[in-house]
C-alpha cells in the first residue's frame, strides 16, 4: 500500500502564533482518513500547506509523491478540494463554477455531474450571490465529486448541509472509497467520521495527539456499562480502572478501562445480573478525552460528576463537564 | 422596536472601521484646498497679478469645462474654489458615496449585516448609520476647509460658504449612494451607479460652464456639483442656492428609504437573473474567468472614455484664438505641462488628466486580485492546475491591455470629433491618438506598482492608491508650487512628452516601460513565494 499524504514534524507560524507545531499525518492510498480536531486546531492550515497555498516553516510534506509547494500545479491535476468556507463569484451561475473548476482540474464526468446535481437537489442556474451557505457548499462538492481526481481533500464539507444532504454526502464518499479514491476528510462531526473513515488522526493545538484505525483507538479507552442487578453491589468502587460509578438502588452505570473489563464483569456477575448493556467507546469520547485536557486546564468550574456520558452525536461541549471531571480523577 | 434602533452603535462601528480611511480622505482634501490657497498667496502677491490671471481664465471655455465657472477669480478664495476646488467637489462626492455603499450594501452582500440585523437593530438603522458616517466626514471636511481658509486670510463669509458647499456636495452623493445601494445586489454595481451619477453631474456642469453666453449654460443647473459652484463663494454668496443640493439630497434619501422599506435583506430592486446551467466552452482558462469578472467594469469605463473623448474633441476648437494672445494663461497651462500653442497646450493638459483617470482603472483592475484573495475565491482556483502566475497575469492583463484600450478609445474619438470640426481628420486623428497613447507607459508604471504591492506586501496592497494620489498631487501642484525637480520627477507622468506638435522622444517612454516592468515582475516573484490568504 502506498502513501498518498505523508506529513511529519510540520511547523507553520503566522507572526507569533504557532498554528502548526510539529504535526504528523499519514494517509494511505485508497483510504478515507478522518482529520479531527476542535476549531483552531490547525486542520485548515494543514490542508492549505498540502495544497501549496501556504509555505511550511519546517518539517516534511509529501503529497501524491511530490512536493506540494514546488509541484503545486502538477499535483493539483490529480486532486479536488472543497474548502470549508465556499465563496462563489457573484455573477457566475453554480453550473458555470462546477464546469470551470472541473475543467481547470483536468476533467469532469458529465454523467456524474448530472447525477450529483440531482442527488444534491441543486439548481445550477442560480447566480453565485443567490446561493445559501449550504448550496454554495453543494456547488463545491458536486465540482469535486464529479471530477476524475484520485485524491479528494474535503475541509469540513458538510458544514451548512441539512441532515438529508449529509446522508447523500456519506453515500457519495462511500462510493468514492469503493472506486478506490483517497479521501482526506477534515471534520468535527464525529458521527460522520465514524461512519466513513478507515483511519483517524486527531489534532489539537497544531499537533497530532492520536492516530490510528477506529479499532486501535478504541483500545485506548473505556467501555461504558449499564447493568440491572439482583443485589446492591459492594466491591465495584474499589476495583481498578472504574470511573464515573453511579449506583441508584439496583441499577449501576459505570465506565471501565478496557484493560480491566473482566474484573468488573466478575464483580457484576457476583451480584446477579438481570440486565446488561455495554457500549464500545464512540469516537466522540476519544475526541473529548483530548479536548478535556484543554478544558480542565482553563475552565474547571461547574462539574457534575454524577452524570455519565452517553454515546451519540451530541456536540462536544454538551458533554465536556463530565469528562473534565473524570480527567481530574485520572 | 423602532426602525432606527441601534443606529448609534452601528455608526460608532462604522467610524471605528474607517478610523484610518476617513481621516486620510478628509486630511488630504482639506490640505489640497488650504495648501493651494496658501501657495496662491505667494504666487500672486498683489491684486494686479490676480486680476490679469482672472481676465485670461474667465474667457477660456476649455479651462472652465475642467474647473467650473469663473467667479471671483481675482481673489485668493475664488481662485482656490475654482482650482483645485472644481476637482475637489468630485472627490468629496466620491468619498461620500464610497463610505455609504461600504457600510450599507457591501456589508449586506458580505453577509455581515445579517449577523448585525438579527440583533436589536431597526430596519433603517444600517442605512442611517452609513449616511451619518458619511455626514460626519462631510461636515468635518467642510469645517476644516472653512477654518483653514479663514486662517489663510480669505474672507470669513466666503470661507464658511465654501465649507458648506463641500459638505452639501458630499451630502448629495451620500444620498445618491443610499439610493443606488437599494437598487443592485452587489456593492460594486451600487458604487458604479453612484459613480456614474457623479460623472454625469461633472459632465453636465462642464458642458454648461463651457457653453458660453449663447450656449446651453443652463446645463450647469442640472448638476449637483454645478449648484455648489453657483453659490459663488467669495463673490456675491447666493446662499439660497445651497437649498438645491440639500433638497435634492433629501429627495433621493426619501426614495432610498422607501425602497429600503420594501425590499428583503440581501435583495435588490433589480432581481438577479438566473444563469446558464453549464459553462460555455470558452470558460476554461483563468483569463476567460478574469474576462467574465472584469468585462462589466471595462465596458462602463469604455463608455466614460468614449464620452470624454467626444467632449474633449468637440470643445477644443472653441478655444482656438481665445488663448493664443493671452500670455498669462498660456503661462499657467505650460506650467501645468502643456507646451506649444494654446490649443495644443489645452489638449496636452486634458489628455494628461485622462492618463491619470486611466491609471485609476489600471490600479483597480490589478487590485481585483487582492479582492479575489481576501474574498476566498482565489483559493479554490489555486487548488487546481492554475498556477499563481497564470492567475495573477489573467487580471493584470486587464490593467495593461484595458488601460491602453481605454486611452485609445478616448484618443480615437477626440481625434475624430476634433478632426471633423477643423476638417482635417486625416491629420488630427493620428496626432491626438498618438498624444493619448503616449500616456500608456506612465499608466503601466502604476499597474506595475500595484502588482508589486499585491505580490510583496499584500496587506498593504491598497497602498497602490497612495502611489496614485502622490502622482496626482505632484502633477497638479508640483509645478505650481515650484517643487524641486527630483520631487516632481517621482511621478511617472512627469516624464511623458508634452509636445503635441512634434514626435515624442522614445527614450523616456522606453525607460518608463522598464520601470513599469520591474515592479510588476517583482510582484509576481513575490506572489510565488508568499502565503495565499
Amino acid at each position: 500500500m502506498t502513501t498518498a499524504i505523508d506529513v511529519s514534524g510540520l511547523v507553520k507560524s503566522f507572526g507569533r502564533t504557532r498554528a502548526l507545531d510539529g504535526l504528523d499525518l499519514c494517509v494511505q492510498t485508497g483510504e478515507v482518513h478522518g482529520f479531527l480536531g476542535p476549531n483552531g486546531a490547525g486542520k485548515s492550515t494543514t490542508i492549505r500547506v498540502l495544497l501549496g497555498l501556504l509555505r511550511k516553516d519546517a518539517g516534511s510534506v509529501r503529497l501524491l509523491g511530490g512536493d506540494p509547494w514546488r509541484d503545486a500545479t502538477t499535483l493539483h491535476r490529480r486532486l479536488a478540494y472543497v474548502p470549508g468556507d465556499v465563496m462563489l463569484w457573484p455573477n457566475l451561475s453554480g453550473g458555470e463554477v462546477i464546469d470551470l473548476l472541473g475543467r481547470l482540474r483536468g476533467g469532469l464526468d458529465p454523467g456524474r455531474r448530472a447525477q450529483l446535481l440531482e442527488r444534491f437537489d441543486l439548481d445550477p442556474t442560480k447566480k453565485g450571490r443567490a446561493y445559501s451557505k449550504g448550496n454554495r457548499q453543494k456547488v463545491a462538492l458536486v465540482a469535486a465529486l464529479a471530477s476524475d481526481a484520485e485524491l479528494l481533500v474535503l475541509d469540513e464539507p458538510t458544514s451548512g448541509l441539512d441532515p438529508l444532504m449529509e446522508a447523500v454526502f456519506r453515500d457519495c464518499v462511500a462510493e468514492e472509497r469503493r472506486a478506490g479514491r483517497t479521501v482526506l476528510l477534515s471534520s468535527h462531526i464525529l458521527a460522520e467520521v465514524e461512519a466513513l473513515c478507515d483511519r483517524v488522526s486527531i489534532v489539537r493545538n497544531g499537533r497530532t495527539v492520536e492516530t490510528g484505525t477506529l479499532t486501535e483507538l478504541r483500545h485506548l479507552t473505556r467501555t461504558s456499562i449499564s447493568a440491572e442487578l439482583a443485589a446492591v453491589p459492594a466491591g465495584l468502587a474499589g476495583l481498578p480502572g472504574v470511573h464515573d460509578l453511579d449506583v441508584q438502588g439496583d441499577r449501576v452505570r459505570l465506565e471501565v478501562d478496557n484493560a480491566h473489563l473482566s474484573e468488573v464483569l466478575v464483580e457484576l456477575t457476583r451480584s446477579g445480573v438481570r440486565g446488561l448493556v455495554s457500549q464500545p467507546p464512540t469516537l466522540e469520547e476519544l475526541f473529548l478525552r483530548h479536548y478535556e485536557r484543554d478544558g480542565a486546564a482553563t475552565a474547571p468550574a461547574g462539574l457534575t460528576p454524577t452524570q455519565s456520558p452517553r454515546p451519540g452525536t451530541q456536540p462536544p461541549d454538551a458533554q465536556s463537564p463530565v469528562n473534565r471531571s473524570s480527567a481530574g480523577r485520572r | 422596536m423602532s426602525a432606527l434602533a441601534g443606529t448609534g452603535t452601528l455608526t460608532r462601528l462604522a467610524l471605528r472601521r474607517d478610523r484610518l480611511m476617513i481621516p486620510a480622505w478628509v486630511a488630504v482634501l482639506a490640505v489640497v484646498m488650504v495648501g493651494s490657497a496658501s501657495s496662491a498667496v505667494s504666487l500672486y502677491p498683489d491684486a494686479e497679478s490676480l486680476r490679469k490671471l482672472a481676465a485670461g481664465l474667465a474667457g477660456d471655455s476649455s479651462v472652465l469645462a475642467i474647473y467650473g465657472p469663473a467667479t471671483a477669480l481675482d481673489t485668493i478664495g475664488g481662485i482656490t474654489m475654482w482650482k483645485p476646488g472644481g476637482l475637489v467637489f468630485v472627490l468629496v462626492g466620491l468619498m461620500s458615496l464610497l463610505i455609504v455603499v461600504r457600510h450599507s450594501r457591501a456589508e449586506e452582500e458580505s453577509g455581515r449585516l445579517e449577523l448585525v440585523g438579527a440583533g436589536a437593530v431597526g430596519r433603517y438603522a444600517p442605512l442611517t448609520a452609513a449616511l451619518l458616517t458619511a455626514l460626519v466626514a462631510d461636515l468635518v471636511l467642510g469645517a476644516l476647509i472653512a477654518l483653514g481658509m479663514i486662517a489663510i486670510g480669505t474672507p470669513a463669509t466666503g470661507s464658511i460658504s465654501a465649507g458648506l458647499c463641500f459638505s452639501a456636495c458630499g451630502l448629495v452623493f451620500a444620498g445618491i449612494a443610499a439610493l443606488t445601494a437599494q437598487l443592485s445586489e452587489g456593492a460594486r454595481a451600487a458604487n458604479g451607479l453612484a459613480g456614474a451619477a457623479l460623472g454625469a453631474s461633472y459632465l453636465l456642469r462642464a458642458a454648461g460652464d463651457s457653453a458660453g453666453a449663447n450656449g446651453p449654460s443652463w446645463l450647469s443647473w442640472l448638476s449637483p456639483i454645478g449648484w455648489c459652484q453657483q453659490v459663488r463663494s467669495y463673490a456675491d454668496e447666493r446662499w439660497w442656492v445651497l437649498a438645491l443640493p440639500v433638497a435634492f439630497a433629501l429627495l433621493v434619501l426619501g426614495v432610498g428609504y422607501a425602497l429600503a422599506a420594501r425590499r428583503n435583506l440581501g435583495a435588490g430592486m433589480f432581481a438577479a437573473g438566473t444563469g446558464p446551467a453549464t459553462a460555455s466552452a470558452r470558460l476554461r482558462t483563468p483569463i476567460a474567468l478574469a474576462w467574465r469578472l472584469q468585462r462589466g467594469a471595462l465596458l462602463a469605463w469604455t463608455v466614460v472614455f468614449a464620452v470624454v473623448g467626444v467632449v474633449v474633441g468637440s470643445i477644443a476648437n472653441g478655444i482656438n484664438g481665445l488663448l493664443s494672445d493671452n500670455a498669462d494663461i498660456t503661462d499657467v497651462l505650460s506650467r501645468l505641462g502643456g507646451k506649444g500653442d494654446a490649443i495644443n497646450a489645452y489638449l496636452s493638459v486634458v489628455l494628461g488628466v485622462l492618463g491619470l483617470v486611466a491609471a485609476v482603472y489600471a490600479v483597480q483592475a490589478t487590485l481585483r486580485l487582492r479582492a479575489e484573495e481576501t474574498g476566498l475565491r482565489a483559493e479554490p482556483l489555486l487548488a487546481t492546475r492554475v498556477s499563481r502566475i497564470a492567475w495573477a497575469t489573467s487580471h493584470a492583463t486587464f490593467a495593461v491591455v484595458g488601460s491602453a484600450f481605454l486611452l485609445a478609445v478616448a484618443g480615437l474619438l477626440a481625434g475624430l470629433t476634433y478632426g471633423a470640426e477643423v476638417g482635417d481628420v486625416g491629420g488630427q486623428l493620428p496626432r491626438l491618438l498618438g498624444a493619448t497613447l503616449v500616456q500608456v507607459p506612465a499608466v503601466w508604471v502604476l499597474a506595475g506598482i500595484s502588482l508589486a504591492m499585491f505580490g510583496l506586501v499584500p496587506r498593504l496592497a491598497a497602498g497602490a492608491w497612495a502611489a496614485f494620489g502622490l502622482c496626482v498631487l505632484l502633477g497638479e501642484f508640483g509645478p505650481l508650487l515650484r517643487l524641486s525637480h527630483w520631487a516632481v520627477d517621482v511621478s511617472p507622468f512627469t516624464h511623458l512628452p508634452r509636445s503635441l506638435g512634434v514626435a515624442p522622444a522614445a527614450g523616456p517612454l522606453i525607460w518608463l516601460l522598464v520601470i513599469a516592468a520591474l515592479p510588476g515582475v517583482d510582484g509576481l516573484a513575490g506572489l510565488r513565494r508568499r502565503d495565499i490568504g
